[in-house]
């Protein structure tokens, strides 16, 4: 592999040869490939693997990784790392159910049942708020992403523990007098026949696709992931650039809060644990490098769904918890072993 | 080593002797077949520019990277190194250039990293503490053995460097730019240690851009230039003046100065600019530092390494802070803007180093050329393909990139149309001043004659042009004017019909110390 890579920078400005490479190719689709081999897989264990229904109902479980790895990947990009997503999303789950409750202002003696709406936004602000603090610490403070991160997944945890005092809200259906019923509809209801977890999934997949690759933002964030003094010195505003990953981050790990309570209808304070590292895994599976500047969109859903429709199908056909982690973690292993073949190559031969 | 040849008078034997070497670096031609002898007990120097390809040769030799052909024959042995680990094993031992040691250990460990004396299993500090002390005291250093090496000064972690080489008890030493950070008594403790390594039959290989100073010291001579050797001969047969003549070599023409039309207005106007040490050293980088370019003016600003050329260019940039001065872009202060807003204002910097600071290698040769001008191909919020193609094409034309496509790995250009990526990437924003620090560096001859005239033609354009070298030759090619600097301050103020001997006096390069 290395021998070709450096075949090709002697001849440089020869252009490179059109003949498809079938290893070239195995590697470049691995996760697509893998996602196809694990579905034909299952679907000869079991018959109830291979139907529409499964797919849905796998598909909205994907959902919830899929929206915490897409705003890891934007982090990512950028050369960070975001370990907080598990706790913010449990945070602004248990925020949510919190503001379903009713807001109870003393000393106007009054109760406010917020719409569900007005639940939405907030929430999605409080995962704002969480990502900024991680950005403005990162990007201003200059304290090592991993460090960062580390501490505001404690205290996002502690805080959401500390607003229930560590027990779960459970009646999240709201009331048809106080106009907040309908929280439901986000883990439930379907649009078309597809659930709306995976329609909002798809929403926040297109926008994220887009906003990488067609917009400035985009093609700051790549610069800026692949080496940071010369973006800088082009021109490109990386402190806002770090900023703003991280507070998508924690939008996206808002959305996937609001998503999962309303799948359980309850807002537990431990909900998401660990669910940052399987975010990190979808992004690696799906090709993205941790040194930042290389990754995909496609990729990381890509690498959402393996990682989704494995440990499913495992359930399906009945292999212990036990092994479902095993295997996960040997996933995850390969996919970087893949990682460094395709990019080693490449910086070997600079 | 012994002790009956101390007392004889020096024998001419050539302990190691390099034979075509060649080294190749993807499409950069580093070395081209080079013969090299090292004699016993003397110092030999090699003299070249930057980019000569003496770094190489020395990295070579002291098993650091392995020649893409050629032998290096030792003590009448054809030898191949495939390990730093491996040459010193034989004898062999380098100080870098760029310093080697861990800035969160002590000077101590630092000396012995990697072959700890131990004692019963475990690591016999004492005894480390006690030779290190001993090292100290040969070099003349007041600095004791368990500070930790962060709280040293530059030229100090130099001297720690040497020391630890000094205490691997190596046949071969070699010593890649020792005395550039080192202070000038700093540098006579130095010499007199070389002379009792010599004195020991230990043989020195040395590199240093300050001529006078390493004829002082050396018993032979060797110049290379683009990876070729040119000449070579002992010390009683040659001075400076042969030196530099086969540093320069012939006049490749590197271009003259554009003329046929008037400058405009000032472009660019500094004064008093002063900036402190980055470092946390207490001395100015930049001293009182006034330049005015005009529209269309070329000028070139020559001086040695830490002559402050950067950093004057980074700060103009918006990089580094100012201490005090002010920097003027047609008549507008521009010491509040960030690099963006000065970019967008019109004052570009071309970087020295342009893995490190002008490439992003994750990105595309297009997507790299297109950087630092993203907005002009933004309609509304989503960017057109169709605008950044066209913007792309049209650089790539503009700076006679070779390449397959726009949609090439930037890693797979060569250092010359690298370095046109880098400048075509600044001069899409469309500037009125164009910084550019060290622009020839690492590239071939060729390349540098390209860029040389690619610079010419827009300054007829109006630009103003500011570059820096290191390099004579370079200063007297496109550049209607050329300033020297010498440690942060102007030494003085040629036009372009200076000759190379006086650019040189002026930066210091022939002052001994």
């Amino acid at each position: 592999m290395s021998s070709t890579a450096q075949k090709q920078s002697v001849q440089g400005v020869s252009t490179p040869p059109k003949k498809i490479d079938i290893g070239r190719l195995l590697l470049e689709g691995r996760a697509f490939f893998a996602l196809i081999a694990i579905i034909i897989f299952f679907s000869f264990m079991s018959p109830y693997y291979f139907t529409v229904n499964n797919f849905l109902i796998m598909s909205s479980h994907v959902a919830i990784f899929g929206l915490l790895a897409l705003g890891m990947l934007l982090v990512i990009l950028n050369g960070g790392i975001d370990l907080s997503v598990g706790s913010t999303l449990g945070l602004c789950g248990v925020f949510a159910g919190f503001l379903m409750q009713g807001v109870n202002i003393e000393f106007l003696g009054m109760t406010f049942y917020p719409s569900l709406w007005v639940v939405v936004i907030l929430t999605c602000l409080l995962g704002a708020a969480v990502g900024t603090v991680n950005g403005v610490l990162v990007a201003h403070f200059k304290v090592p992403a991993f460090v960062a991160t580390l501490g505001t997944m404690y205290v996002a945890r502690g805080i959401a523990l500390l607003m229930t005092n560590g027990l779960t809200y459970n009646q999240l259906d709201g009331k048809p007098e106080l106009g907040n019923t309908g929280f439901e509809w986000l883990g439930f209801n379907r649009l078309a026949g597809i659930p709306i977890s995976v329609i909002v999934l798809v929403v926040v997949a297109v926008l994220c696709g887009l906003m990488i690759s067609r917009t400035a933002f985009g093609r700051w964030l790549y610069a800026s992931g692949g080496n940071e003094t010369a973006a800088d010195l082009s021109g490109v505003p990386i402190k806002r650039v770090k900023v703003t990953v991280y507070l998508l981050s924690g939008v996206c790990a808002a959305l996937a809060g609001l998503v999962l309570s309303s799948q359980l209808t309850s807002a537990g304070p431990t909900a998401g644990t660990t669910y940052e590292l399987t975010a990190i895994a979808a992004v690696v599976i799906g090709g993205a490098a941790l040194t930042g500047g290389r990754g995909t969109v496609r990729g990381t859903i890509l690498g959402a769904l393996v990682i989704g429709y494995l440990s499913d199908g495992l359930v399906i056909i009945g292999v212990s918890a036990y092994w479902q982690t095993v295997f996960t973690g040997t996933v995850i292993v390969l996919a970087v072993l893949l990682n460094s073949l395709q990019y080693g190559s490449s910086s070997k031969s600079r | 080593m012994s002790l009956a040849y101390d007392n004889l008078p020096k024998v001419d034997e050539v302990v190691l002797e390099a034979r075509n070497i060649a080294k190749s670096f993807g499409n950069t031609h580093a070395l081209k077949g080079v013969n090299f002898d090292i004699h016993r007990g003397q110092v030999t120097t090699l003299f070249g520019e930057n980019g000569a390809g003496k770094s190489t040769l020395m990295k070579i030799l002291s098993g650091v990277i392995t020649p893409t052909s050629g032998e290096i024959v030792l003590d009448g042995e054809a030898i191949l190194f495939n390990s730093a680990n491996e040459a010193r094993a034989k004898g062999i031992s380098i100080i870098h250039q760029e310093l080697s040691l861990a800035p969160n250990m002590n000077v101590r460990d630092n000396i012995f990293m990697g072959r700890e004396i131990i004692k019963g299993g475990q690591v016999d500090f004492a005894e480390e503490e006690r030779q290190a002390r001993e090292l100290m005291a040969e070099l003349e250093e007041d600095i004791d053995p368990l500070t930790p090496l962060e709280e040293l000064r530059l030229g100090q972690q130099q001297i720690i460097e040497i020391a630890r080489a000094i205490s691997q008890k190596s046949r071969i030493l070699i010593m890649d730019e020792p005395t550039s950070a080192l202070s000038a008594a700093e540098v006579e403790v130095l010499f007199k240690v070389i002379r009792d390594l010599t004195a020991k039959n230990v043989s020195i290989v040395y590199i240093s851009h300050h001529l006078e100073e390493a004829l002082t010291i050396t018993d032979h001579a060797v110049v290379l230039r683009d990876g070729t050797m040119t000449a070579y001969a002992p010390r009683k047969d040659i001075d400076l003046e042969w030196i530099v003549r086969n540093m320069v070599g012939e006049n490749f023409d590197l271009g003259s100065p554009p003329t046929g039309y008037n400058f405009g207005g000032t472009a660019l106007h500094v004064q008093n600019l002063v900036i402190r040490d980055t470092g946390g050293g207490d001395f100015n980088v930049v001293d009182n530092l006034s330049i005015d370019v005009k529209a269309g003016e070329i000028v070139c600003v020559y001086g040695l390494m830490g002559a402050g050329r950067s950093e004057f260019m980074e700060c103009a940039a918006g990089r580094l802070k100012a201490q005090e001065g002010h920097i003027l872009l047609g008549g507008e202060d521009v010491n509040k803007l960030s690099i963006a807003e000065r970019i967008q204002a019109g004052l570009a910097l071309v970087p020295e180093d342009r893995q490190k600071d002008g490439l992003v290698q994750t990105m595309s040769v297009g997507q790299n050329l297109s950087l630092a001008s993203i907005s002009e191909f933004t309609r509304k919020l989503l960017t057109s393909k169709v605008d950044e193609d066209n913007l792309v094409d049209t650089s790539i034309k503009a700076v006679t990139v070779k390449t397959s496509g726009s949609e090439a790995a930037i890693g797979s250009l060569s250092g010359g149309n690298q370095q046109k990526v880098v400048i075509g990437k600044m001069l899409a924003t469309a500037p009125k001043v164009l910084l550019l620090d060290e622009p020839s560096r690492g590239i071939d001859i060729g390349a540098k004659a390209e860029v040389f005239k690619l610079l010419a033609e827009r300054a007829k354009d109006g630009l103003a042009v500011v570059y820096s070298t290191s390099e004579v030759a370079e200063c007297l090619s496109i550049a209607h004017r050329i300033i020297v600097m010498h440690k942060g301050k102007i030494s003085a103020e040629f036009d372009h019909t200076a000759s190379k001997e006086q650019i040189m006096a002026a930066s210091g390069e022939s002052v001994t110390h």
